[in-house]
C-alpha cells in the first residue's frame, strides 16, 4: 500500500517533469492551450461569479452582526476584502474549479486511454503528453489566477451590496478603510501567488490520475473521484502550508 | 469549426479576468495612493517605539504625508532608529517634532509630526532631534500607584 502510494508520487513527479519539457507545443501552438482555457476557465464562469457574490454577501452579514457589537460596523470593507483576498478567494475557487474543471479533464483524458486514443497517437509518431496532457495543464493554470480574482472581487461586490445597498454602512468608510488595510504587495499579490499554486497543483492532480487511470470504464470513475479529493486536500494543505509562510513572517 | 467564436470568449474571459485583478489593485488595495512621487528621507530616534510598524502611516496635522520605511535598534545609544519617507511635496522645518502616536484607543500607532518655526527645511537624510516616544501602559500604571503612595506617604507625615 505505501509502496504503491510512493511509486505514484515518483511517477507523477517524473510526469511533472516529463510535461513541463514537452510543453513547446502547447505553447508554440497556443490555439490548442485557448480551447482548453474555454474548457476549464470561461465555461466555470457562472459558478464562480454566482458562488463569489453569495460568499460575500454571507461574509457582509456575518461581518456586520459581529462587528456591530463592537461599534465598529465601518470595518466591514476590511473584514469582507481581507478575508477573501487572502484566503477564501484562492481556496474557495480553487475547490471549486477542481470540481468542475479537474473533474472534467481527468474524465476525458481517462476516457481517451480507455479508448485507446493515446495509444493511436502514440502509433501516428504523436506525443499525447505534448498533444493532449500539456494543453489542459497550462489552460488550467492560466484560467485558475482568473477565476480566483472573478471570485474575490465579485465577493467584495457582494459584501458591498449587503452591507452599504442592504445595511446601511458608510459607503465613504467602507471603501476608504478597505483601501487603508489592504496592501497590494502582501494582500492582493499574495493571494494572487496562493491561486497560482493552487492552480499548478489541481490541473497537474487531474492531468495525472486522467493519464494514469485503469482504461476501464470503473476505472475512469475511480480516477475522477481520486482527482476532487485529492485536489481538495492539497489546496487545504498547501493553503495551511502558504499562509505560515505569507503572514506570519512580518510578526 | 467555431474556433473564431471559442477565441472571443477566452478573449472576453482574460479580460474581465484582468479587470477583476485591476479591481482589486486599484479599488480594494492601495495602489492608487502608492504615488510615483519622489519622497525624501528622514531619520528618528525614539527610546521607545511601542507597536509602530513598518509601514506605518506618518501623519502632519492628520493628513498622511508619509510612510516608516524602516525600523531598527542602535546598539550604542539603545535607541530605536526609525526611517520616515516623506513625499517631497511636504516640507518640514528643521525643528519639527516626532511623537508616537495612537489611533483611537486601541488603535494602530503612527508617528504624528508637528511642525516648529526653524526658517531652514528639513532636506533628505537629516535628522528629526525633537521626538517623543510611545506611551506604554504599563509604565503609565505604575506612576500612578507610585505618585498614589507618595501622597498617603505625605498624609500620614502630616498627621
Amino acid at each position: 500500500m505505501v509502496t504503491t502510494t510512493v511509486w505514484r508520487l515518483g511517477y507523477a513527479s517524473r510526469f511533472f517533469v516529463y510535461l513541463l519539457a514537452h510543453s513547446g507545443t502547447a505553447l508554440r501552438r497556443f490555439r490548442l492551450t485557448v480551447r482548453e482555457i474555454y474548457f476549464a476557465g470561461v465555461l466555470s464562469l457562472i459558478i464562480i461569479l454566482v458562488s463569489g457574490l453569495f460568499v460575500g454577501m454571507v461574509l457582509g452579514l456575518q461581518g456586520y452582526d459581529t462587528l456591530q457589537r463592537y461599534g465598529s460596523s465601518e470595518a466591514l470593507g476590511v473584514l469582507v476584502a481581507l478575508s477573501l483576498v487572502r484566503e477564501l478567494g484562492p481556496v474557495v475557487a480553487g475547490l471549486l474549479f477542481a470540481s468542475r474543471a479537474g473533474s472534467a479533464i481527468t474524465a476525458e483524458i481517462g476516457l481517451m486511454k480507455a479508448t485507446e486514443q493515446l495509444s493511436a497517437m502514440e502509433m501516428m509518431a504523436v506525443d499525447p503528453i505534448a498533444r493532449v496532457v500539456a494543453p489542459r495543464f497550462w489552460g488550467g493554470v492560466l484560467s485558475m489566477p482568473l477565476l480566483a480574482a472573478l471570485f474575490s472581487a465579485m465577493g467584495i461586490f457582494g459584501g458591498y451590496l449587503v452591507g452599504v445597498v442592504l445595511i446601511g454602512v458608510d459607503e465613504g468608510a467602507f471603501w476608504s478603510q478597505m483601501q487603508a488595510a489592504v496592501d497590494v504587495r502582501n494582500d492582493i499579490l499574495n493571494g494572487v501567488i496562493k491561486s497560482v499554486v493552487f492552480g499548478v497543483a489541481v490541473t497537474l492532480i487531474a492531468v495525472f490520475e486522467g493519464y494514469d487511470s485503469v482504461p476501464t470504464a470503473e476505472g475512469v470513475s475511480r480516477a475522477t473521484t481520486r482527482t476532487v479529493v485529492t485536489s481538495s486536500l492539497a489546496i487545504l494543505a498547501l493553503d495551511f502550508v502558504l499562509t505560515a509562510l505569507m503572514f506570519t513572517g512580518g510578526n | 469549426m467555431n474556433r473564431s467564436t471559442i477565441d472571443l470568449w477566452v478573449g472576453v474571459f482574460v479580460a474581465i479576468g484582468l479587470g477583476a485583478l485591476l479591481f482589486l489593485a486599484l479599488k480594494v488595495g492601495n495602489l492608487a495612493s502608492f504615488s510615483t512621487a519622489e519622497t525624501y528621507r528622514v531619520d528618528a530616534r525614539f527610546a521607545n517605539i511601542g507597536g509602530l510598524k513598518v509601514r506605518a502611516p506618518v501623519k502632519s496635522a492628520g493628513v498622511v504625508v508619509g510612510r516608516v520605511a524602516d525600523i531598527a535598534f542602535d546598539n550604542e545609544s539603545y535607541e530605536a532608529v526609525t526611517v520616515l519617507r516623506i513625499d517631497s511635496q511636504y516640507k518640514f522645518p528643521r525643528d519639527t517634532a516626532a511623537k508616537i502616536l495612537t489611533s483611537g484607543l486601541l488603535g494602530d500607532q503612527y508617528i504624528g509630526l508637528e511642525a516648529g518655526a526653524d526658517a531652514r527645511i528639513l532636506k533628505d537624510g537629516e535628522r528629526l532631534r525633537i521626538t517623543q516616544s510611545a506611551v506604554v501602559l504599563e509604565n503609565l500604571i505604575s506612576q500612578f500607584l507610585f505618585s498614589k503612595a507618595a501622597e498617603g506617604g505625605d498624609a500620614k507625615g502630616g498627621k
